[in-house]
């Protein structure tokens, strides 16, 4: 069976030249999976592995980046290098700090 | 660290499809090539996606195929090549 | 736009503060904090990683490739071990190995990742979308001469393609022939011609005049 990630020969529209300049996040979470890779926290390989797992839905759903943050974020929960709580609580800590400073959600 | 098989070699690739992290395309699966160049020797991916070491180290090896016997309704000129970088639990000897 | 004034303590930045957030920029926001607080890395460290991406840029892989043009000795040494020939000129290509692939008038090469997005980072910074989307992914290795062509390239059929699957840890950087009508160019006027779709083998560096 063929994940869908494999996708060397298969059937595609056209390769459309696209591309955009990369905005300060997702050049953050760039950063953020080199290092853990330096520090020894986390392979690249569970970076690809982890975004494998993400299902099929997510080549749909999810950009490049925000597949990259969903698969860092869900190896360091399994690795226990942060809990689901603290994680949970600090995302509500950010977004009441953006929001005080003006900025709404997508 | 010692190699199976040597540049120039012929060797196909396993036509096994287990499920996890592997870096063998599909699309080579039971295909044959030419061994182009040994790669080096490198940790085992399908290990360390799962956070094990991966150790020992797997050669790497670059292999060549043909495109007209890759696809069958390859397009392209008849000289054409694909080159992938496999590890050497994902060949054996072609007869 | 907010109706009520509010301090910045920071100076502005209009990319981080006037855009929509979502949950998974909260998600990189909220982990990056995480792991400095937890010592896995400075803040310092986040910064210098960030300035090292942003200083790789596909000039650093055109400024090899107008040196190995001119200098037979280097361009051997480029074919030998690319992130050393990098270091020669002053460019920190990082740990991973690229490879260079040289194009004669006999041989095309293009490099693709099927499976992901393995690109030669070090050297030429972040790829591009196409290159990550899944229509080159799937159609680079099954029929890279349409692919090229709708690119606007076009390879005459004695010259054989050779498709790279960068399937493992090694990173390729093609080595474009050097085109006609250069003798007198200088580097900079040389390296001027070698575009990034030029590196990855889409593209073949163009005659000047």
């Amino acid at each position: 069976m063929r994940r869908h990630h494999d996708m060397g020969g298969e059937p595609a529209g056209p390769v459309v030249p696209e591309e955009h300049d990369y905005a300060p996040w997702e050049k953050r979470v760039d950063a953020i999976r080199q290092l853990l890779s330096a520090r020894g926290v986390m392979t690249v390989d569970e970076l690809r592995r982890g975004i494998e797992e993400l299902g099929p839905g997510a080549y749909d759903e999810l950009s490049y980046y925000q597949r990259w943050i969903a698969s860092v974020g869900n190896v360091l929960l399994e690795k226990g290098v942060v809990s689901v709580d603290e994680l949970g609580q600090r995302m509500a800590e950010v977004e009441a700090r953006w929001r005080a400073e003006g900025r709404s959600a997508a | 660290m010692s190699e199976r098989f040597a540049r120039g070699a012929l060797v196909r690739v396993r036509s096994i499809h287990p499920p996890g992290h592997v870096r063998t395309p599909h699309y080579l699966r039971g295909r044959a090539g030419l061994v182009e160049a040994v790669a080096g020797h490198y940790a085992n991916p399908e290990e360390l996606a799962y956070g094990r070491d991966g150790l020992p180290p797997r050669a790497l090896y670059r292999v060549r195929f043909v495109q007209a016997e890759l696809w069958p309704d390859y397009t392209g000129a008849v000289g054409d090549t694909l080159v992938a970088d496999l590890y050497e639990h994902w060949l054996e000897p072609a007869s | 736009m907010s109706a009520h004034p509010h301090h910045h303590p920071h100076p502005h930045q209009p990319d981080l503060e006037d855009r929509p957030y979502d949950h998974h920029q909260l998600m990189a926001e909220a982990l990056g904090e995480l792991l400095i607080e937890k010592g896995v890395f400075t803040a310092d460290d986040l910064r210098r990683t960030l300035e090292a991406i942003d200083a790789r840029s596909p000039a650093d892989g055109a400024k090899l490739v107008a040196r190995a043009w001119r200098d037979p000795a280097y361009k051997a040494r480029v074919l030998a071990d690319v992130n050393a020939a990098a270091g020669e000129l002053g460019i920190d290509a990082g740990p991973i190995p690229i490879r260079a692939l040289e194009n004669t008038l006999a041989l095309h090469n293009l490099v693709v990742c099927t499976l992901c997005s393995c690109y030669p980072r070090g050297l030429l910074g972040l790829p591009p979308d196409w290159y990550k989307a899944r229509a080159y992914r799937s159609r680079a290795v099954r029929e890279p001469r349409a692919v090229l062509a709708e690119l606007g390239t076009r390879i005459p059929d004695e010259v054989e393609i050779r498709v790279h699957d960068s399937t493992a840890d090694l990173r390729y950087l093609v080595l474009p022939l050097r085109p006609a009508g250069t003798d007198g160019l200088d580097e900079a006027a040389l390296a001027a011609l070698v575009t990034r779709d030029c590196l990855i083998g889409t593209a073949v560096p163009r005659s000047p005049g």
